[in-house]
């Protein structure tokens, strides 16, 4: 049924959101998602990663730009583009009172699916996203992540080709973070669901996403594959904590000297610089620290992860942006970790 | 924007059904409050029967019509609650992103409500004729008078459904609650306008439309059957959809914005 001419599933061109007397919400976007692929959108709170979703998924008129999603116009042909699309929206949106059968069998009915075919349908998701044994139960008793499993559930019952996940694990344990990452994994590779993801977790983007958009104030400030993205920094990170608080300072002029700008203080009481030179330059950065007598507690090497990517692009670290949540950020190459005073 | 299916509506109006009848929060008190002041009213006011050109045969007939009205009121906070629960928590989104049209989302909504007005006019009804209330125009009576509690409790619902529309939170239409309340004690709530003494108290009560519907109600009970008392009780009903169905309409338009 769609226009052959527009093959992409997702094309924006500078879409712009001007709230009445608020900000520009969205600044000018333009991307490009292709059928199949898992599009990572990322950024901090008040980005911009929301009310892009809503204008995608018709839910807000564009105030300019143009977006296509599955070749259909958001803003002309908006129940064209709602019968193509799954979205589960920030925070599930479920009702407490209802059980997982009893919000399939609304939303099944909703969408005007065969009488027929609606408890079969209903079933065979809340199998699929294992929430079999508590489908009978009154979702007020479920835990987020059996939410989130089931919002996810509910947005596929009409087999839609594009999936919009909005901060779809924010406040998840790691097990269900893994668990509906697998789920979202599954939906592109076997069924070729183009998913359009937004999150505040680097390690989400860096997981899921075959590309990377990073939004920062309403602009899309990077986009590429996170290896790319990740290419483009080049010096690895090195993060250290010193022995003694009090020569925190002191670390991090030595630092400074060996980074390639100024160094980040995070929360967690670590100093980090993007160290020139790589890895061959961190035995003088041993040397240089011991030379000023700074006594080391941890000392970190880690090759270039999207938050330096995200450092390097907007300026900020976006770990102190997101709810605090530091394992979104472990890097994933090992490193050398404890390397003595 | 295609026209909800009869399918569509029966499926949000299965919900809402559901919703209500899971939260004895919202109908417990919506039976009981409205019999507790009842039961209070027409135990302690008992001697205003006794007044020169008291209508009804005794007080207990006479204020039995408060707790229909105060069905309605009810409604205003259930729908309303229920309405503003689907908005802050995205529900309501969920379901506009679905092919069902703005009309089926509302209409579908006060199908509990509805509900739940029924049983209110049933047990009502029930409770003050085992206390004691005679109903003088009988079994065909009754089903006016719970036809006519549908009506207000649809009617006083779409307040509800505006201000939900409009708030989008559920603190702002509980506040609603104790505005309506004015309403309703400014009306011949507690005595016949003939008997109310201040002239402002008899103004208001004239041209408060619940004063109008309690009549309506009350004809039923005493008097015999009066087409006009009860024209006016349906007619002031109508009134108010004729205002607010549109307020609900326009409301909702500038709250599912979806193109």
């Amino acid at each position: 049924m769609s226009p052959s001419d527009h093959p992409a599933s997702i094309e924006v061109e500078g879409l712009v959101k001007q709230f009445k007397k608020g900000p520009r919400a969205v600044d000018g976007i333009d991307l490009r998602v292709e059928p199949g692929e898992i599009y990572g959108f990322l950024g901090p709170n008040g980005a911009g990663k929301s009310t892009t979703v809503l204008m995608l998924t018709t839910l807000l008129p564009p105030t300019a730009g143009t977006a296509r999603v599955a070749g259909w116009d958001v803003a002309r042909e908006g129940a064209r583009v709602r019968e193509s699309i799954g979205a589960a929206l920030q925070e599930a949106a479920l009702d407490p009172f209802l059980t997982a059968r009893e919000h399939m069998r609304l939303q099944t009915a909703l969408h005007g699916l065969p009488a027929t075919e609606r408890r079969r349908r209903g079933d065979d998701l809340i199998e699929r996203v294992g929430l079999g044994d508590a489908a009978d139960r009154k979702v007020g008793g479920y835990s987020g992540g059996m939410r989130r499993r089931l919002d996810l559930a509910l947005s596929l019952v009409h087999r839609p080709r594009v999936l919009f996940l909005d901060e779809p694990t924010t406040g998840l344990d790691p097990q269900s973070r893994a668990s509906l990452w697998q789920e979202v994994e599954r939906l592109s590779t076997e069924d070729g669901v183009t998913v359009f993801l937004t999150t505040q977790y680097l390690e989400e983007a860096d997981v899921l996403a075959a590309r990377v958009g990073i939004i920062d104030d309403g602009k899309l400030v990077a986009e590429g594959t996170p290896a790319a993205l990740k290419a483009e920094i080049g010096d690895p990170g090195l993060e250290a904590v010193p022995a003694e608080a009090d020569r925190r300072a002191d670390m991090a002029r030595v630092l400074e000297r060996f980074g390639d700008g100024e160094c980040v203080h995070h929360e967690r009481g670590s100093i980090g610089v993007r160290l020139r030179g790589g890895d061959t330059a961190l035995a003088d950065v041993v040397r240089a620290l011991d030379a000023q007598g700074i006594a080391v507690a941890s000392l970190q090497l880690h090759a270039p992860t999207l938050d330096d990517v995200f450092l390097a692009k907007t300026g900020r670290s976006l770990e102190g942006s997101g709810d605090g949540d530091d394992d979104a950020r472990v890097a994933p190459e090992p490193s050398v970790e404890g390397a003595a005073a | 924007m295609s026209a909800s299916t009869p399918v569509q509506v029966r499926a949000i109006a299965w919900r809402s059904l559901i919703r209500t009848a899971r939260q004895p929060a919202q109908v417990v008190p919506a039976i009981t409050f409205p019999l507790m002041l009842f039961a209070i009213n027409a135990g302690g006011l008992d001697a205003a029967a006794g007044l020169r050109g008291f209508p009804a045969p005794d007080y207990l007939t006479f204020i039995l019509a408060v707790p229909f009205i105060q069905a309605g009121i009810f409604a205003v906070a259930g729908v309303g609650a229920d309405l503003a629960r689907d908005i802050e928590s995205g529900f309501l989104d969920r379901m506009a992103l679905t092919p069902v049209s703005r009309t089926g989302l509302v209409s579908g909504q006060v199908a509990g409500t509805i509900a739940l007005g029924v049983v209110q006019g049933v047990v009502f009804l029930s409770v003050g004729l085992a206390a004691g209330a005679r109903l003088e125009t009988g079994a065909a009576g009754a089903l006016v008078l719970v036809a006519l509690v549908v009506c207000i409790v649809f009617a006083f619902g779409l307040i509800g459904v505006t201000a939900a529309f409009r708030f989008g939170n559920g603190e702002a239409v509980q506040g609603l609650f104790p505005v309506l309340f004015v309403f309703l004690f400014l009306s011949t709530m507690g005595l016949p306008l003939d008997l109310l003494e201040k002239e402002w108290f008899q103004t208001v009560a004239t041209y408060n439309p619940v004063s109008h519907m309690l009549d309506g109600i009350r004809s039923l009970f005493y008097g015999g059957w009066d087409g006009e008392a009860l024209a006016l009780a349906f007619a002031m009903t109508a009134g108010i959809v004729a205002v607010f169905l549109p307020l609900a309409i326009a409301t909702l338009r500038q709250r599912v914005v979806r193109t």
